[in-house]
């Protein structure tokens, strides 16, 4: 049963001050999988995502990667086993170039894992931004890239990590569909190349393409999981969502 | 018997200083804990204060207290000049770490190195009838000029703790802290209740410097021994917290007065400096930041 | 091509240094150039954590006069060697950066600005307390007779604070250009983002603080035998903690050029100044100076310049 599995979440809490933002979350991510994780607002899934990544550490349950323990392992060392990131609000470093942006995980995580394996950082971080569309702008300063751009930068940036799970999170709010299709297209071709993903996403015309595997967060809570076709049709979501 | 009776006056002296620290304080917390400007100027605005209580007392003969209420308009103004600058050229460019505090540390420095220009580096006081005078209280003896401070510094606290709980901009400067949404369904914008907030802090170091001349004889630099003080007390206050900022400064007046009794007042400095670093090593995860 | 900058940087240093020596039978000159290159070496230390990182040191005099001090009661106690004096005065530097930093790096960068504001005026009480190390009433330090290859030690002094100040470019050079560089600027620029991009952010925090200490203490080394009478006020004079950040925020924070240029216009202009006006005038002209850069021109001098010329380009 644990075959295949990457990610394993086990019964998951933390707390801010009195405010139970998860409580006892489990979920389970297998390799190469699509997975969509979504919730109304403030439902706690940047909250576990946070946990997931690092950036938080949790007050309750265990976290395994890869078969590994990870709850307490500070995020560089996430970054280094396979976990990547994007961020919601993007968070570029402003005063490097794009390439320059990949070149930081390629050093710090990709090539801590796999010393020797590929010395050219830059022929690989290159490769990543033609994957994403981004090879063009590869000189340019990271501070003046458009929206679109420093969306696909944080992705770009997250692939430079060589992840085995790359964690989008929300990377599609606030564009155009155009620009959503485009995105999607990027993850999918993303996650041809055996990369796990989880898709953290309120437009649902995306997660439901995309998502092989759907769980729902509702106030810090799962309340259900399937594909996309049964999340549609579940009760207990359509009341998370309209609030009856 | 005797030692007993040191040791309660020794507790005594204490807890007035503490209290005068907390009027020190306040405006840190203000700013600090509630706003997120680290205004590490503000033990050298104290020391403005001082100044400026000095000037009208020497010239006019005025009381330095009434002197320092009298300031209190002048340095909101300055407090909400300063933070205009400081919002547009560091806060709305989020280059606030680096930058504003290097920023805030150039004002100190302007602070002391004018008022030395001014004054010169000699130790100034204030005079009042009252200040060289003392009372008793069974076995405890007061002395006014530390009373004093203190007594003002606890109406200053309890004024500062009504506004934040009672009127509606003390809510709107709570809520810029914690909660934007319920910021902005007040309709109030939020630069200017910063602007605002911080100026009353700025006010505060006009009182503040008023009663910490009439405490002792100040000279420009003195401010530097505060700033050590001022953020030791806000963080174990609980940032932000007006209570706690008082309770904290009354700890930190006690273990300062009695190190300065039992070890020799110079180590009194390190008191702060240790309790700043131990609450920092300790508790880190309770002061990284609120939950958001 | 920037290994070229550097290069013509330490020739033109040395040029200077020996025209310096040739020409001039004045002595002043050499106190006034000693004092230059000490602020070059400050400069360029606090810049590999404040420029580089984004860590904002308020307590360099604490640092300096540590390794002035370390120096002075070691010559005190022992006939020490010249450069175990330095090494000592780097190691307790580095070792008090380190502390400090691993009590509170892990916090938001305020909470290490905070301490370090208050640390020099701790280990000011400290000295004052301290008998031993002259208390408040100030230690002599005795310079030896004879120095080899010298004719007298204010020259021999001189070079050893060219070198130092040529040794600190060069370690800050070779930062800004390493794997180790790269990593302190993505923490300067996002340091969640960093963390998650698998950079060891507390590690390499730690170690920028370490190097920045431990330079400081170096600077301050050889300061006992060039007063010959150090006392704590003196010794802690806000004057470092003040220059050593504000030269690289004048010169341009991000590269090792900015600290090498704030340290050489500022160190002579006050050097200049000194003679001409009161040094608390002069003093205050340098704080009105770095609050207008940190609002005016945020990545000093060199980002005026690379402004102008990218402004030519377009």
């Amino acid at each position: 049963m644990t075959a295949g599995i990457l990610l394993d979440v086990r019964g998951v809490s933390k707390r801010f001050g009195g405010f139970e933002a998860l409580t006892r979350v489990s979920l389970q991510v297998r390799e190469g999988e699509r997975f969509g994780l979504i919730g109304p607002n403030g439902s706690g899934k940047t909250t576990l995502i946070n946990c997931v990544s690092g950036a938080l550490g949790s007050d309750e349950g265990e976290i395994r990667f890869a078969g590994h323990d990870i709850t307490r392992l500070p995020a560089h060392q996430r970054t280094r086993l396979g976990i990547a990131r994007s961020f919601q609000i993007p968070k570029p470093f402003v005063s490097m170039t794009v390439l320059e942006n990949l070149c930081i995980p390629a050093e710090y995580a990709a090539h801590a894992r796999f010393p020797g394996a590929g010395a050219d950082v830059v022929a690989e971080a290159m490769e990543i931004l033609r994957l994403i569309g981004l090879e063009a702008k590869a000189h340019a300063p990271a501070a003046g890239l458009t929206q679109i751009e420093l969306r696909k930068l944080e992705l770009a940036r997250a692939m430079a990590a060589r992840p085995r799970l790359l964690i989008s999170d929300e990377s599609m709010a606030g564009l155009s569909s155009a620009e959503v299709d485009e995105i999607l297209a990027i993850l999918l071709a993303l996650n041809e190349r055996g990369i796990a993903i989880i898709m953290i996403e309120h437009i649902m015309r995306a997660v439901m393409r995309f998502s092989q595997r759907i769980v729902v967060l509702d106030a810090g809570a799962r309340i259900a999981e399937g594909g996309p076709g049964e999340i549609l049709n579940n009760p207990a979501v359509e009341k998370a969502y309209l609030g009856e | 018997m005797f030692s007993f009776h040191l040791l309660l006056n020794v507790i005594v002296a204490g807890i007035l200083l503490g209290g005068f620290y907390a009027a020190v304080s306040l405006g840190i917390t203000l700013a600090f804990g509630l706003l997120n400007v680290v205004n590490i100027a503000h033990p050298a605005f104290v020391i403005l204060g001082s100044y400026a209580a000095f000037v009208v007392n020497s010239r006019f003969g005025l009381d330095p207290i009434l002197a320092g209420l009298l300031f209190m308009p002048v340095f909101f103004l300055l407090g909400i000049g300063v933070y205009r600058i400081y919002y547009a050229s560091f806060e709305k460019r989020a280059e606030e770490s680096l930058r504003g505090l290097v920023f805030f540390f150039g004002i100190i420095f302007i602070i002391e190195v004018s008022l030395s220009l001014q004054y010169g580096v000699d130790y100034r006081s204030v005079h009042a009838a009252y200040v060289g005078d003392s009372f008793r209280l069974g076995p405890i003896e007061l002395a006014f000029r530390l009373a004093i401070p203190c007594a003002m510094a606890l109406v200053l606290t309890l004024a500062l703790h009504l506004f934040l709980s009672r009127t509606f901009y003390g809510r709107a400067v709570k809520a810029v802290s914690q909660d934007h949404l319920a910021l902005r369904l007040m309709g109030a914008d939020p630069v200017r209740i910063k602007g605002l907030a911080f100026g009353i802090a700025i006010a505060t170091a006009s009182l503040a410097g008023a009663l910490l001349i009439m405490i002792g004889p100040v000279e420009p630099s003195i401010g530097r021994e505060y700033i050590g003080r001022v953020f030791a007390i806000a963080v174990l206050g609980g940032m932000g917290s007006i209570g706690g900022t008082l309770v904290a400064a009354l700890i930190l007046g006690v273990l300062e007065s009695l190190t300065s009794t039992f070890y020799g007042p110079s180590w009194a400095l390190a008191v702060s400096f240790g309790i700043l670093l131990l609450v920092l090593a300790v508790r880190p995860s309770g002061l990284v930041g609120r939950a958001g | 091509m920037r290994g070229r900058a550097l290069l013509a940087v330490a020739v033109a240093l040395v040029v200077l240094a020996v025209a310096l020596t040739r020409l001039s039978a004045n002595q002043y000159y050499y106190f006034a150039a000693y004092v230059i290159f000490q602020y070059v070496v400050l400069a360029t230390a606090w810049n590999i954590l404040g420029g580089y990182t984004g860590y904002v040191n308020f307590g360099s005099a604490g640092f300096f006069a540590l390794g002035a001090y370390t120096a002075a009661i070691l010559i005190k106690a022992f006939p020490v060697p010249f450069p175990v004096l330095l090494l000592a005065a780097g190691t307790v530097g580095g070792l008090l950066g380190l502390s400090l930093g691993y009590l509170t790096l892990r916090l938001r960068g305020v909470f290490f600005s905070i301490a370090t504001l208050a640390l020099a005026v701790v280990l000011q009480t400290l000295i004052v307390n301290w008998e031993y190390a002259g208390g408040s009433r100030g230690i002599y330090t005795m310079r030896p007779a004879t120095v080899l290859f010298f004719d007298n030690y204010v020259e021999f002094l001189f070079v050893v604070m060219l070198i130092l100040a040529l040794g600190a470019l060069a370690t800050a050079r070779w930062i800004e250009h390493s794997r180790l560089g790269r990593g302190l600027a993505a923490i300067r620029d996002n340091e969640e983002a960093a963390e998650c991009m698998g950079v060891p952010t507390l590690r390499l925090k730690l170690v920028a603080a370490t190097v920045s200490g431990a330079l400081m203490g170096i600077a301050g080394a050889p300061f006992p035998y060039y007063v010959t009478y150090m006392e704590p006020a003196s010794t802690f004079n806000l004057d470092y903690a003040v220059n050593s950040l504000a030269m690289p925020m004048i010169g341009g924070a991000t590269t090792w050029v900015g600290p090498l240029l704030g340290a050489v216009l500022l160190g002579t202009a006050q050097q200049i100044a000194t003679v001409t006006i009161s040094s608390a005038l002069n003093l205050l002209i340098v704080g009105v100076v770095l609050v207008a850069f940190v609002i005016l021109a945020p990545d000093g001098i060199i980002g005026l310049v690379r402004r102008r010329r990218g402004g030519r380009h377009a």
